[in-house]
């Protein structure tokens, strides 16, 4: 009986076309997320986005550099990376560059595009420059897509104007759940996060969250349900069965 | 064959002055000087100099008691030994192999060649003569081993010869010990023993009339000189080099011209087209050239000569050896937007100033690759040239327990240096802020951490706190009045999470009340 798939479960395969879900085989090449400066929830959701979708092209451990650009505004409001709150496994792999100019930051995120010994590229732009106009967008999707680099856009502090990013999410920070050991300390990485506008996806909120590399759904606001009720996989859900049946068989 | 420029600091001195000047420079006494921790110190001084009482190693003081109108110039260590290399190399015109001898002298190997030269005595001539024309008092000597002629150059008279057939010992045997190359300190020891020749060493060496008492001697004197390795600390071991008991490894100088390309062109230059189309060939011809060499370019220097006589300097660096023509014309075309044409440009050099071995590679695959996007390295290179090189940059981590100090910024491409994995006891943000910020504590807990602070105009309430983590100043590099940092990472009510720390403590005594920053941005 436990072989059968339950119905809720093939409803959601069905509607995994329109639906977005963490692990997704079909992933955006330019994406833009809207955050507001004082919070890192914006690049910690692109970092994440980027391991799932490398993960998901099945390319999570190799070697290729990552390059993050960032425009001197955006260093001022939200500081440089820190090599060790980074992910264990972007390390050893990562390539900064500080732009002056927003144009100087599209001219590095092109050219990064354009680098096929990159893994993705992670962009940071503040405000809304002129110089990221739709046009600008457009030129960064196009050669984002000859390419095969993908791109994540991090927009701090910025109106959504005209883009053509094919996924553009809106994020800021969310209570964090209890961790397991210390209840007064904040936990994992947890962000609102909203699809606003995608090509094949339906828009829609979700609370998701960085479970130590891998995104995952903390609670769907849609459903009301807990999709993940135990977030950091110490324990295993045993469905139905005692441990002691799972060892057996 | 050994040679020794005996006066090379001063004789190139004298040559930096006009022909008709050098008699008005010889008549007056001068030394060339060095600045020491005492004072001015004499490193030579030119014959007038001399005759007046100044010698090599005195304070400059002593010698102006002595002679008061001595001049003094500042010597030039570093182009002494620029200008014995270029003499080494012009020196292998009498045998195919030299090397230096610093500070002053050349070593070069003339086996076999001498009948090219009309004999042995006539090659010694002949060297002195060449070396007369360049204007250098030079004294030359011939001997089986590279010790034998050193120390005939410097201490027997100008132009011995030692034939192969002869024995060494017997005729060597009266040189000081000052001859066999050894350090200041071990030639104070050999005085204070009582040697002072060759001779009396080489007695020690197994030629004397009792067999038994002269290896006794030699012990002894091995014994003494055990410790020293260097053959410049150890006579024994300098004996049996000059000897040719053991081998003396010598380093050659070899040289090696810079890639270089140049057009001169029928018509001037004054079009942007035609500019880049003549790059365009000496980026071609230069690829040729480190071809032929098995290099690859990481500088390039551009020269414009201008129809005025102007000459413009355009310079590019790369990442990473590279033999890509079309990558260094796109280069180059990036850095040649302001250039001034005037009347026109008539002729263009290309030099390869800094070049490292690059393989030959297949040349069609990487041209299929190049369809399908550039490499890394010439994605960097574009990079750099239009930000500036430090602009692209990776992140390494440093041995350091200070957040801001515990990474630091290199090169992209440039290979990491090991560092010891960190312990991942804590957890860090995944920001950095460039300097902390300082928050406004408008509320605290009894423990003293903030429960409402105020950063950038927003008030905001902790929900969370985990903390402290305390760490200490570095007080081997930090001035003593510098405060420790207790670090705590909190999350508001609305989820943000941060990393704040207090500069301090109350009554540390180094300052008044402890203030509170803001550093780090957790995701």
């Amino acid at each position: 009986m436990f072989s059968k798939p339950s119905p809720a479960r093939i409803l959601s395969r069905a509607l995994a076309e329109t639906r977005w879900r963490p692990g997704l085989a079909t992933q955006p090449f330019h994406s833009e997320i809207f955050a507001p400066a004082g919070e890192a929830s914006g690049t910690g959701l692109a970092l994440t986005l980027a391991q799932d979708a490398l993960a998901a092209a099945g390319e999570g451990d190799n070697t290729r550099q990552v390059l993050w650009v960032q425009d001197v505004k955006a260093i001022r409001l939200g500081g440089r990376p820190c090599l060790a709150g980074l992910p264990p496994g972007l390390r050893h792999r990562l390539i900064h560059v500080a732009a002056v100019t927003p144009e100087d930051a599209l001219f590095a995120l092109e050219e990064g595009l354009k680098c096929r010994d990159l893994a993705c590229v992670i962009g940071e732009i503040a405000g809304n420059p002129r110089a990221l106009s739709f046009t600008a967008s457009r030129r960064l999707s196009l050669t984002a897509e000859r390419n095969g680099v993908r791109l994540w856009l991090v927009r701090l502090d910025a109106e959504p104007d005209l883009s053509s990013a094919r996924m553009r999410w809106r994020v800021s920070a969310a209570p964090s759940p209890d961790p397991r050991w210390n209840s007064a300390a904040p936990g994992t990485a947890t962000w609102h996060a909203e699809l606003f506008r995608a090509r094949t996806h339906a828009p829609g909120e979700w609370i998701l969250s960085d479970d130590t590399g891998t995104l995952r759904i903390h609670r769907d606001p849609d459903t009301g349900l807990l999709a993940a009720p135990d977030l950091v996989g110490l324990a295993r859900a045993t469905v139905g069965r005692s441990l002691a049946a799972v060892a057996r068989a | 064959m050994s040679v020794w420029l005996a006066r090379l600091s001063v004789d190139r001195w004298r040559l930096s002055h006009a022909p008709e000047a050098r008699a008005a420079v010889d008549a007056a006494p001068t030394a060339l000087i060095i600045e020491t921790a005492h004072g001015p110190r004499i490193t030579a001084a030119n014959v007038a100099g001399t005759a007046a009482g100044a010698h090599a190693g005195m304070l400059l003081a002593d010698a102006r008691a002595l002679c008061p109108d001595l001049a003094a110039i500042p010597a030039d260590p570093a182009g002494d030994l620029a200008s014995l290399e270029k003499l080494a190399l012009w020196a292998q015109r009498w045998g195919p192999w030299s090397a230096l001898d610093p500070p002053d002298g050349l070593l070069v190997d003339v086996t076999g060649v001498a009948h090219l030269f009309g004999g042995e005595a006539r090659l010694i001539a002949d060297v002195t003569r060449a070396f007369a024309q360049r204007g250098l008092a030079a004294r030359g000597a011939l001997a089986p081993t590279a010790g034998a002629a050193w120390a005939l150059t410097h201490y027997a008279r100008a132009g011995a010869i030692l034939d192969p057939g002869d024995d060494p010992l017997r005729l060597l045997g009266d040189l000081p010990v000052a001859a066999l190359r050894l350090d200041d300190d071990v030639l104070t020891v050999l005085r204070r023993l009582g040697i002072k020749r060759l001779g009396e060493l080489a007695g020690v060496s197994g030629t004397g009339d009792d067999p038994a008492q002269e290896a006794a001697a030699r012990d002894a004197l091995r014994r003494r000189f055990r410790n020293h390795r260097s053959p410049a600390a150890n006579p024994l071991l300098r004996l049996d080099q000059l000897l040719g008991r053991v081998p003396e490894p010598l380093l050659p100088v070899i040289a090696r011209p810079m890639p270089l390309v140049q057009r001169r062109l029928m018509e001037p230059l004054r079009h942007r087209d035609l500019l880049d189309r003549v790059v365009n060939d000496l980026a071609h011809d230069m690829v040729r050239t480190l071809e032929a060499r098995g290099e690859g370019a990481r500088r390039l220097e551009l020269a414009l000569w201008r129809v005025d006589g102007e000459v413009l300097m355009r310079r590019i660096e790369l990442a990473a050896p590279t033999r890509e023509p079309a990558h260094i014309t796109r280069l180059f075309a990036a850095r040649l937007d302001d250039v001034e044409a005037g009347f026109g440009i008539e002729m263009l050099q290309l030099r390869a100033s800094w070049s490292e071995p690059l393989h030959l590679s297949q040349a069609d695959l990487d041209a299929a690759a190049q369809q399908h996007g550039t490499a890394l390295a010439a994605c960097i290179d574009r990079l750099t040239v239009r930000l500036g090189p430090k602009a692209v940059t990776r992140p390494v981590a440093r041995a350091s327990h200070i957040p801001e100090r515990a990474q630091s910024w290199q090169s992209p491409l440039a290979p990491a240096s090991l560092a010891q994995n960190q312990l991942a006891f804590h957890t860090r943000p995944l920001k950095l802020l460039d300097r902390p910020e300082p928050i406004a504590v408008l509320y605290a807990s009894p423990d003293g951490v903030p429960q409402r602070f105020r950063w950038r105009g927003q008030v905001r309430e902790v929900a969370r706190v985990e903390g402290p983590e305390r760490i200490a100043p570095e007080w081997w590099r930090e001035r003593s009045t510098a405060r420790l940092r207790d670090y705590y990472r909190i999350e508001d009510e609305a989820g943000r999470r941060y990393w704040i720390y207090r500069q301090g403590i109350n009554g540390d005594g180094r300052g008044g009340l402890p203030d509170w920053f803001l550093q780090g941005l957790y995701a």
